[in-house]
């Protein structure tokens, strides 16, 4: 019956003996630059906003899901599963059981794809996936030896023993662990590893600067239009209304260009202005089977279909997820690049987005080390990131993946077109890639 | 029209006499010079690289269009590795060589005063003369690449740096780093050149982009250092870097004759301590340094390219020249590629060597598994396989993340399951002819039919352990040297029923874990073994003659050996020693008699096994760096004292006593065929027992002291100890006939 509302002639996803399952609705917190007004948050109240504004949105009665789950990488330790805190904290019944998945930057998107799978089997009909990330806050250690003295301090059993544990201490045991936004293999920063890959596919300073303005005016005139409609508001205790996201700053090119390179100093070509920033926000999204939806009186506002995951060296190839995964999710769902509408692929680094670009752009590229026979092809950028990205918009890691789909969704409703392509690079050397077909309307 | 004419001319001109080595592209205004070495994997500063080096060199300074320049190697992992050695060797003397060092010091001074910036671009190896050339550079940028190491290895060829690196050197990097970098001939990695101020910028190495990450990295590196050229011109980039406080305070320091003075002494001590002043070329070097530093640059550069010269035609360099000739043949493989690559490699017998083995093996991508009969052995050896890989890790040569996927490759157990997926095995067991023939039947019940069996006996012969095997043609010897991942030597030993695929496999195999590999023949002790008991016996002679061990040492080391004897046997253990010494006691007779090896079994009776057992010649306590003679040994020695004849007792003469029998039976192994050439005789008893390297080896020795002379001492020491000094028949050819040479 869906064939003959389409609004074109494009054949649909759906295959014989595999269930439907659907978007019904996305939202997410505005997305703020960190140390900013959720300062004194802790994650969980930010995932608990996501899920009471994905409540309110749809309607959604309290006990109606059979299960949550919530993506994050940075993890405050006192709420290890973000996802069962956050649920109870927004009201949702405590008969739901909810984990929290971590997978870097595709975090979010693995709680989503997880959720796809519960479906998929018969085990659930209804699920929430969210993500959220908190960077005002994170956890800073003790070091490794003073932990170990405080560990044996507990063990102790006489005075004697506790004082010569105490006197043991020195300087060096008083200095603290960072969490970093490094490798733990290569042990290099994500950013120098966005300079060199840069590098290597010979990205200008220029080029990434070009590519940083563009996602910020998009995303400038996106907010301006009104079209972020997955923000919600959010108040936040002891302070104002929060309802846009306060990260977007189109500037000039002459500006940006003063810039110093941030990580390969001196002559490196990444900077603070071509990358994402520090950001803290949570996102939700309700996933339902086409029936259940349908049956709960829902409009979904797309189909999920096909998904991968890929991964690759995390030293030389860590951020070029999509250039591995774009192809393969093309060839599961029998689509070509021309057929997708709607491009939303993650900007960790304006640098890595244009990596990316020229990696699928490379037949010696696609020819050595995505074993085609021909490069992979590039998206139109007439169809690319059109409401802005994370450059712009703010990356809060693990909430990051919903946004995207969720943009797709309401970028396919408000463009017309049927088919939405996600993908994004995540640390350790990962990507995924996601095909969205659009909810006849 | 005659433009034209004069354009073609020139085109004819440059056609006829293009250049091969070096060329140049303008880029903006910066001068792209490129240097590759069409018939090699190496940049070596060839007269061609140097002719064409000077002639474009001369170009870009004449060309109005050009404000700066960049050097760079088109060769991925090597800028420029050093002079090259055969055009040093082809000089006729001392005053050639002179000249070429003076050239050498002409051109990099025209580069040092250079009026447009150059700066060195370098990636891959920046050796010697390649150093030499950098540091004469206004600039330098070297990639982070592990193949970037900059370093003046001269030294370690009897040599030093002769094109003004002696006098650039202390002045770039201070006078302690100049004489450790001189002196030890080490390499130093990119950042640890940064961090000392040899060179001014890093760039990183690149992954794949649009072309392989080592293409990519070379552009991208010169792409750089085009920036750098540019802002060095436009002043944006100093050339002068400020002085950090640390610096400033050394250099204070350092404007003290006094105590420069102390540091010429200390270091010169220090070297005379080390080589015995067995080898001049590291004493030239501080005289260099020092000659430029207390009397000018134009003295300075005068004694570099005199002692240069000098050095070039000494005895040392030739030997150690040779040596390094030796070990580049030594790491091809001349039996060919093999059929099979051994991907998976197991280990019998955890022990130092099993576990030693392992340690070579794990970290080169081959599945190993280590195999021994006991947890506790199991255990240890594993711990040694990690505490070798975790002491690389705190030295930063790894990542921990490196380590851990290292140790992946590595399988402990007990059992011979998976046996079947063994390419080859290698058995690290006890030194029993029984046990290795239960060994070799139980591993070839397991295994498949291609696995080769490999026996890493010291002195068995392989023919006798095969003699249990039912494929004799996979069996093999691989005798590695304790400790495995320190000694570069593989001894590897076929018989007449070994088959060639065999023997290529096992070089393979030695070739993957680093080493240094000689093939030989068969036979009791095969080479190395069977050089070294008759100079142990003559060792056990000695100490029965009432020298002290540590009389013994000096003796040894005086003559150039980096351990002494005494020292040797502890650490080989007199339990090994005395095992080999009864062994091929038996198969040689009289002539590897001398000293008692009752002297040695009672030694092992009371537990006195060398350094393993804590007690041999010398007790060694942990945490103790001097040792003290055994007390408990002078009984024994008391014991089967023997009385010195005062006619062939003075020093010399028992240095030669020593060194004539490892000498005497080297020269016999030759004879016999155990050897295929004078040249794998050398590097064997060079790297595998510590031959003074300043000699050369054994047969250049006999080269350099005169076959005739040395028979003539042996002859002496023969007519009081008998047929243990008879020279061989070869020696005595080459006694007869001066112009005999084991080496050309």
């Amino acid at each position: 019956w869906n064939l003959n509302v389409q609004t074109k002639s494009k054949k649909t996803l759906a295959r014989p003996g595999v269930k439907n399952i659907v978007l019904v609705e996305g939202v997410r917190t505005p997305f703020l630059l960190s140390g900013t007004t959720y300062a004194d948050l802790m994650p969980h109240d930010l995932a608990r906003a996501a899920l009471q504004g994905l409540l309110h949105r749809t309607g959604l009665p309290k006990d109606a899901v059979d299960y949550i789950i919530y993506g994050t990488v940075i993890q405050e330790v006192k709420t290890s599963n973000v996802a069962r805190e956050a649920a109870l904290g927004a009201g949702f019944s405590d008969k739901i059981p909810a984990h929290t998945v971590t997978m870097a930057c595709i975090s979010s998107n693995q709680a989503m794809t997880s959720a796809v799978g519960l479906i998929a089997a018969g085990q659930c009909d209804a699920v929430v996936a969210g993500g959220v990330e908190f960077m005002s806050d994170v956890p800073i250690r003790h070091s490794r030896k003073m932990r170990k003295t405080m560990l044996s301090l507990n063990k102790a059993k006489t005075l004697g023993q506790r004082l010569s544990l105490i006197g043991s201490i020195r300087l060096a045991h008083l200095s603290p662990e960072l969490p970093a936004v490094a490798e733990f293999s290569t042990a290099e920063t994500m950013g120098h590893s966005a300079d060199r890959l840069a590098a290597a596919f010979g990205v200008s300073r220029v080029e990434q600067d070009e590519f940083a303005l563009r996602s910020h005016t998009l995303a400038k005139k996106a907010q301006d239009a009104g079209l972020l409609q997955d923000v919600i508001s959010f108040k936040v205790p002891g302070r104002d209304i929060v309802s846009k996201d306060n990260g977007i700053r189109p500037s000039s090119m002459e500006q940006m260009g003063k810039l110093k390179a941030a990580f390969v100093k001196p002559h490196g070509t990444v900077t603070a202005a071509n990358s994402s920033f520090l950001t803290d926000g949570a996102s939700a999204v309700l996933v339902m089977s086409e029936e259940k939806a349908l049956a709960m009186g829902y409009k979904p506002k797309a189909y999920l279909r096909d998904f991968v995951y890929v991964s690759q060296d995390p030293k030389d190839q860590l951020l070029l997820g999509p250039t591995y995964g774009t192809p393969k999710v093309l060839e599961r769902a029998g689509l070509s690049m021309s057929d997708i509408d709607v491009f939303e692929f993650h900007e960790a680094f304006a640098g890595q987005i244009m990596a990316n670009l020229k990696a699928m752009d490379s037949d010696w590229f696609g020819q050595t080390y995505l074993g085609r026979k021909s490069k992979v092809g590039t998206p139109p950028m007439e169809k690319f990131n059109l409401w802005g990205g994370s450059l712009s918009l703010g990356h809060p890691f693990g909430a990051t993946g919903c946004r995207l789909v969720t943009t797709v969704a309401h970028r396919l409703q408000k463009e017309g077109g049927q088919y939405g392509l996600v993908a994004a690079c995540a640390a350790g050397g990962q990507g995924h890639a996601m095909v969205i077909e659009a909810y006849p309307q | 029209r005659a433009a034209l004419t004069s354009s073609q001319l020139r085109n004819q001109g440059s056609s006829v006499t293009a250049r091969t080595h070096v060329n140049y592209e303008v880029k903006g205004d910066v001068a792209v010079v490129r240097i590759n070495d069409p018939t090699s994997k190496v940049n070596t500063l060839s007269v061609q690289m140097q002719t064409e080096m000077a002639e474009v060199m001369n170009e870009v300074w004449a060309n109005n269009a050009v404000q700066s320049a960049v050097l760079i190697s088109s060769k991925p992992g090597c800028f420029i590795a050093g002079a090259d050695i055969n055009m040093i060797q082809a000089c006729n003397n001392a005053e050639e060589v002179t000249k070429l060092s003076q050239e050498g010091q002409k051109m990099f001074e025209k580069i040092e005063k250079s009026p447009k910036p150059i700066v060195a671009a370098i990636n891959g190896s920046c050796l010697g003369g390649g150093l030499e050339f950098a540091i004469a550079c206004q600039y330098r940028i070297a990639t982070k690449s592990k193949k970037t190491v900059l370093g003046t290895p001269e030294v370690m060829l009897g040599l030093l740096p002769g094109a003004g690196g002696t006098q650039r050197l202390p002045k770039m990097v201070g006078l302690p780093s100049a004489f450790d970098m001189m002196l030890t001939g080490r390499n130093i990695r990119a950042d640890k050149a940064k961090k000392m101020g040899l060179v001014d910028q890093l760039v990183d190495p690149l992954g794949p982009g649009l072309k392989s990450p080592e293409e990519r990295t070379i552009d991208y590196l010169e792409e750089v250092a085009i920036e750098y050229a540019k802002g060095i011109v436009n002043k944006k980039i100093p050339l002068r870097k400020e002085k950090g406080t640390m610096q400033k305070i050394q250099d204070y320091i350092m404007s003290f004759e006094l105590v420069r003075n102390q540091i010429y002494k200390t270091v010169h001590g220090k070297v005379m301590k080390q080589s015995k002043g067995l080898y001049p070329a590291p004493l030239k070097i501080i005289e260099c340094v020092k000659t430029g530093v207390e009397q000018g640059p134009t003295a300075g550069y005068l004694a570099e390219s005199q002692n240069f010269g000098q050095l070039a035609k000494t005895p040392e360099s030739a030997a150690l020249i040779g040596l390094y000739h030796g070990q580049v043949a030594c790491k091809k493989n001349r039996f060919g590629t093999p059929q099979r690559e051994v991907k998976t490699l197991a280990i019998l017998g955890a022990g130092l060597m099993g576990a030693g083995i392992a340690q070579v093996t794990v970290d080169k991508g081959v599945h190993t598994v280590l195999k021994d009969t006991t947890l506790t052995g199991l255990s240890r050896g594993e711990q040694q396989v990690y505490k070798g890989l975790n002491d690389k890790t705190k030295k930063k040569n790894i990542t921990s993340f490196q380590r851990d996927s290292i140790l992946s490759n590595l399988t402990g157990q007990l059992d011979y399951s998976g046996f079947e997926n063994a390419d080859m095995v290698i058995e690290a067991v006890f030194e029993d002819i029984n046990i290795k023939h239960a060994v070799i039947k139980e591993v070839e019940a397991v295994v498949s039919p291609h696995c080769i069996f490999a026996s890493n006996t010291s002195a068995l012969p392989i023919k006798d352990i095969a003699a249990a095997s039912k494929r004799p043609d996979k069996v093999i010897g691989m005798h590695y040297f304790s400790p495995v991942d320190k000694m570069q030597l593989l001894e590897i030993i076929t018989t007449e029923q070994t088959s060639k695929d065999t023997t290529a496999s096992a070089v393979a195999v030695g070739l993957k874990q680093g080493k240094v590999i000689i093939v030989v023949g068969d036979g009791p002790g095969f080479y190395t073994t069977r050089c070294l008991a008759p100079m142990l016996a003559e060792a056990v002679r000695v100490l029965q003659e009432g020298t002290d061990p540590k009389k013994l040492d000096a003796l040894t080391t005086g003559f150039g050996f980096p351990v002494g004897a005494a020292t040797l046997a502890d650490e080989v253990g007199i339990d090994v020693a005395a095992h080999v010494a009864e062994d091929l006691g038996k198969a040689f007779g009289s002539r590897f008699g001398g000293g008692n090896v009752e002297v040695l079994k009672t030694m092992v009776d009371l537990g006195f096994k060398g350094r393993k057992s804590g007690k041999g010649c010398y007790v060694y306590q942990p945490g103790l760096k001097v040792k003290e003679v055994n007390p408990e040994i002078g009984e024994i020695l008391e014991k089967y004292k023997m009385t010195p004849n005062p006619a062939v007792s003075s020093d010399s003469d028992v240095q030669y006593r020593l060194v004539s029998r490892f000498v005497n039976e080297a020269v016999l192994c030759l004879q016999e065929g155990i050897l295929n050439g004078p040249l794998e005789g050398d590097i064997g008893a060079v790297f595998g027992l510590g031959f003074p390297p300043c000699l050369g080896g054994p047969f250049r020795f006999v080269d350099t002291l005169g076959a005739d002379k040395l028979v003539e001492k042996m002859r002496r020491f023969e007519a009081v100890y008998g047929n243990q000094f008879t020279p061989c028949q070869l020696l005595l050819d080459h006694a007869k006939d001066s112009s005999k040479k084991f080496h050309k």
